[in-house]
């Protein structure tokens, strides 16, 4: 029993794999934030008139704004002013043209963290943009997704090539006075991806983002803009890593889907923020609006999310069911474990007739982890026949962890039908001791009945990725059981 | 390959086995027989090494190895094998998933190169089909709406894919119709062989009818007070437990 104890000690004290810097020379802006900086900031990308009118804009009516203190989770004070709100690598000040241009010892980073951005991502067949701090690095597959008539680029490019769409559809689906976060990654955001696919396209393979923070001090705030034109089809996935750092850091994104009729958008987040070590100390501030518009008919957006990083996770992708018959889908699983808070979910808005939704939430609470699943469901009068089915799980590992559910339902259309089902449950010991008697250790145990407890979100994950997300939950739940 | 001698256990203060000794032999079928309460279970779950089980006295060898000594899952991958009364539901694993994961468990503690997912349905085929076992059951998740006695047909297919030294089963044939009773005893004599033991916990007779036992044991109030062979089960089955427990109170 005593090895036993200690190897759990060990696999409890498990550094965060991701958790190197990458020793790189780059380039501030200086610690806080007026008109100047976000004038700099637009100025440094180039950006035409109206974007910075639009920052400008979002940064005043930021400056009106409060913080929500509603979610359920516990934090210091975040000093605004003590950020830096725009980090490059300095190699960017002559942006790269090509992969062999960008500077081998970032390479050498994504290397490490596991993304393909040379050949092996031609195999997986995955394009990716890869977002370090601030700055979109590459881009791979341009040339293949032109061909289909597909756009992908970093949003600064998106900005100066294709001004139009960016214009139309930036902030039309989260208004830059949405929420304080939202106003302020408006009026800072530096950099992000964006997707445009034309009518009847179905995008040839996955998007892909990774996200990096790398720079000390610095706040992430990327914006991320998928629109979806009649009848297309994307699937896009975002992996997010950090160093590990005692202080804490600042990520604050938008993305925002536009599904116009007959299209589909697949969104999937594999998200492993530095959740800070196992006294609390350090990790990311995850404070993220995400939201998508079905816009058009019959069209469609999935969520699927596997949080298992960050300090605090503030997030609710949501689905503007608009257009009749439209369908949303939110999948996610939540890890919250040692001192990590979650407080997360999603909203479904019901505008358009015979609209449907499916939310199948899976929460895992360990440690002195705090988990919580807020949910909105809310019909509109316009809503004739809407059904919305919400599956709402918590897994408790141990007894210093907690589980919370907040489901609000609005109905104003009586022919509407809600559905919400919620458990609880922990893992059993008459589930563990079965495990071991047939020859696995406890902590294959563990892991084997975590996931399948999560089983019916990793399902709805890109085949690629579903191995990813289990062997992630694999590490970060390492020791919860002892 | 078991030696049980003078054991106590207590559970929550309370001692259930008081004094059990039991010798088992490679190639044996022992057949542990007593009304409820005896302390049938708590013999089966100690051997497996189930916690909240506490060992005041006596000890186990297995193969003249301290058992008690071991975790749970190293017994396991030495070859002990219990066959569970109640087997838990693990919803989302499947029953594939879980299997292969246990032989290879084993194989790799004896030293072999874990099975492919190709070679494992090659090896459990023949004996799915001797538990009559569909192949749709092993894509549904571990003992989640099973009846009774699929679990319990589950729990031998197990066994014979695990191929254990020394099965412990556990009232495996409660709870079971006569077919069912026939095909669990069907895949347990597939398994008799000189080098494994066998031990029974059972209540009733008639499944030694169909697994018969080489020694009867008869268990009561946490002492084995009497054995015999297949002919004691018969008796105690024609004419209950009173006269042995009388017979040990008088003695």
């Amino acid at each position: 029993m005593a090895t036993e104890q200690k190897e759990i000690t060990d696999l409890v004290k498990r550094k965060y794999e991701h958790g190197f810097v990458t020793d790189i020379e780059q380039e501030f802006v200086p610690p806080g934030l007026d008109e100047d900086v976000i004038r700099l900031i637009s100025q440094k990308k180039g950006e035409p008139e109206f974007m910075t009118e639009w920052r400008l804009k979002a940064y005043r009516h930021w400056l009106t704004m409060k913080e929500p203190d509603w979610a359920h989770v516990r934090f210091n004070p975040i000093d605004y002013q003590a950020i830096s709100y725009y980090a490059a690598p300095k190699s960017q000040e002559d942006a790269p043209k090509s992969l062999d241009e960008v500077d081998p010892k970032l390479l050498e980073t994504y290397d490490k963290l596991g993304i393909p951005l040379h050949e092996r991502a031609r195999l997986a067949g995955v394009a990716v943009d890869a977002v370090f701090d601030s700055v979109s690095v590459a881009t791979t597959f341009k040339e293949k997704l032109a061909e289909a008539g597909v756009i992908f680029c970093s949003f600064s490019d998106a900005v100066k090539s294709h001004p139009e769409l960016v214009r139309k559809y930036l902030g039309s689906v989260v208004p830059h006075r949405d929420n304080f976060y939202a106003a302020l990654n408006s009026a800072v955001f530096s950099d992000g991806s964006f997707v445009y696919v034309p009518k009847g396209v179905r995008c040839p393979m996955e998007l892909s983002t990774y996200f990096r923070i790398n720079a000390a001090n610095t706040g992430q705030f990327e914006r991320t803009l998928i629109v979806a034109d009649e009848g297309s089809h994307v699937s896009y996935l975002e992996g997010c890593t950090a160093p590990m750092r005692d202080e804490n850091q600042l990520h604050a994104a938008v993305v925002e889907l536009v599904a116009l009729e007959g299209a589909e958008i697949k969104y999937s987040t594999v998200q492993n923020w530095y959740p800070g070590d196992e006294q609390g100390v350090g990790g990311i501030y995850n404070f993220v609006t995400k939201r998508g518009e079905c816009r058009g008919a019959n069209s469609k957006i999935s969520w699927t999310q596997v949080e298992t990083g960050s300090a605090i996770t503030w997030k609710y992708p949501s689905c503007v069911l608009r257009g009749e018959n439209s369908v949303g889908e939110f999948y996610s699983v939540a890890v919250a474990n040692n001192y990590q808070q979650a407080d997360t979910g999603t909203k479904m808005v019901h505008i358009g007739a015979n609209t449907r939704s499916t939310i199948i939430s899976k929460g895992i609470s360990a440690g002195h982890g705090q988990n919580a699943y807020r949910g909105l469901v809310r019909v509109l009068p316009t809503a004739r026949g809407a059904r919305n089915y919400t599956q709402c799980d918590s897994l408790l590992l141990g007894d210093k962890c907690g589980a919370h559910t907040f489901p609000y339902i609005e109905s104003r259309q009586r022919s509407a039908r809600v559905e919400h089902e919620a458990t609880t449950s922990k893992i059993s010991e008459d589930q563990l001791f079965y495990c071991r008697q047939r020859g696995l250790s406890e902590e294959d145990a563990v892991n084997m009945i975590v996931n399948g407890f999560c089983r019916e979100v990793f399902k709805e994950l890109p085949m690629e990725f579903a191995v990813e997300a289990q062997n992630l939950m694999n590490v970060t739940l390492e020791g919860a059981v002892g | 390959m078991l030696t049980i001698e003078n054991l106590h256990v207590s559970v929550e203060e309370r001692e259930i086995l008081k004094g059990l000794d039991l010798s088992v032999n490679a190639g044996e079928v022992h057949a542990i027989m007593g009304p409820n309460g005896s302390g049938k279970s708590t013999l089966a779950q100690v051997l497996a090494g189930k916690d909240n089980y506490n060992v005041t006295q006596g000890r186990v060898l297995y193969r003249g190895e301290d058992l008690l000594e071991m975790e749970p899952e190293e017994r396991a991958r030495r070859g002990v094998f219990l066959a569970f009364q109640y087997p838990t539901e693990i919803p989302g694993v499947n029953n594939a998933y879980l299997l292969k994961a246990a032989l290879n468990a084993r194989r790799e503690a004896d030293g072999e190169q874990p099975v492919d997912a190709f070679e494992f349905m090659r090896l459990i085929r023949s004996r799915m089909e001797l538990m009559n076992i569909s192949k749709e059951f092993l894509n549904r998740s571990v003992n989640e709406g099973f009846s009774g006695g699929e679990k319990k047909r589950n729990e031998i297919l197990q066994m014979l894919v695990l191929e254990p030294s020394l099965a412990i089963l556990d009232e495996t044939d409660s709870g079971l119709d006569v077919d069912a009773l026939k095909i669990v005893a069907a895949g347990v004599n597939s398994l008799r062989s000189a080098d494994r033991a066998m031990v029974l916990v059972t209540h009733y007779e008639r499944l030694l009818e169909l697994i018969v036992p080489d020694h009867v044991h008869v268990l009561s109030d946490g002492r084995i007070v009497k054995s015999g062979d297949h002919e004691l089960a018969r008796e105690l089955d024609a004419r209950g437990y009173d006269w042995v427990q009388q017979e040990a109170a008088s003695a």
